[in-house]
C-alpha cells in the first residue's frame, strides 16, 4: 500500500512501480487522476488545499485498506496534493491493482467516493470562498454502504 | 470546605480548527480547560466566546467533529479525549 500527502506534483509512473512489487498475479491496474478545474465560471485563480496533518494520512490508510479488503485488491495507492494548485494540475491519484479488471475499477471508484467525503481536505478558491460539499458526493459514498 | 473543581484532574484538551471554522474563530488551535462533557456541551460553551465563535459554530447541522482524529457523531462524550477538531464538511479529491 502506498499513501502520500504532498505539495509536489504527482509522479504517476513512480507510484505505479511501487504497487504490487514482485507480484506476478496482477492482471489489472486502474489508475485515476483528479485534476483541478475551474469551479466557478471565470475563476481562473489557483485552488488552495488545506488538510489535517496526521488525520489525513490515517484516513487515507483506512480507505486504501478497506478497498483492498472489500474488493480483494492485490495492492492500492492514494496520493493527494495540498497547498496551492493551478487549474489543470493534478490534485489526486488513486490506483487499484487486482487479478481482474472489475475489482480494480470498483476499488478505485470506491476509494475516490470515500476520500471525497471522509478524508480531511478542504478546497478554497482564489477569491477566498471555500468550496461547498456536494450532496452528490455524499450520495456517491452512501451507495457503497452495506 | 469547598469541593475540588472537576477540572483539577481533567487533562487539558487541544482544540483544532480547520478551513472556514479556523478563519471565523481566528485561530488554528487552543487549549481547552472547561467543564464540557460532550461535543454538544463543548460547542455550546465555545459559542458564547464571541461573534467569531458564533459565526463558526452556529450551523451545527453541517459541522464535523473529530475526537482524537476519529470522526465523531452526535452528542458523543469527550471524556479522556486529547484532541478535538472542528471543521466543515470535507471537500477533497
Amino acid at each position: 500500500m502506498f499513501i502520500l500527502v504532498t505539495a509536489d506534483p504527482i509522479d504517476e509512473a513512480s507510484i505505479r512501480e511501487r504497487i504490487g512489487t514482485g507480484r506476478k498475479d496482477i492482471g489489472a491496474l486502474v489508475g485515476f487522476t483528479g485534476m483541478v478545474r475551474e469551479i466557478s465560471e471565470g475563476n481562473t485563480s489557483p485552488l488552495e488545499l488545506e488538510h489535517y496533518p496526521t488525520m489525513t494520512e490515517k484516513m487515507l490508510t483506512t480507505i486504501a485498506s478497506e478497498a483492498i479488503e472489500r474488493f480483494a485488491l492485490i495492492d492500492a495507492a492514494i496520493v493527494h496534493r495540498v497547498g496551492v494548485l493551478e487549474i489543470g494540475e493534478e490534485i489526486v491519484y488513486v490506483a487499484a491493482a487486482s487479478r481482474h479488471r472489475q475489482s480494480a475499477f470498483d476499488g478505485a471508484n470506491f476509494m475516490m467516493d470515500y476520500l471525497k467525503t471522509r478524508a480531511p481536505f478542504w478546497k478554497k478558491e482564489g477569491d477566498g470562498n471555500w468550496v461547498e460539499a456536494k450532496d452528490a458526493d455524499e450520495d456517491a459514498f452512501k451507495k457503497w454502504e452495506r | 470546605m469547598p469541593s475540588r473543581p472537576l477540572s483539577f484532574w481533567r487533562t487539558d484538551m487541544e482544540l483544532r480548527y480547520f478551513a472556514w471554522v479556523r478563519e471565523r474563530i481566528g485561530k488554528q488551535s487552543e487549549t481547552y480547560q472547561g467543564s464540557a462533557l460532550t461535543i454538544k456541551e463543548l460547542l455550546d460553551e465555545l459559542e458564547t466566546r464571541g461573534d467569531g465563535y458564533q459565526a463558526a459554530l452556529a450551523d451545527r447541522g453541517i459541522l464535523r467533529v473529530a475526537l482524537d482524529q476519529n470522526i465523531a457523531g452526535g452528542n458523543q462524550s469527550i471524556k479522556g479525549i486529547r484532541e478535538i477538531a472542528i471543521f466543515p464538511p470535507m471537500t477533497g479529491g
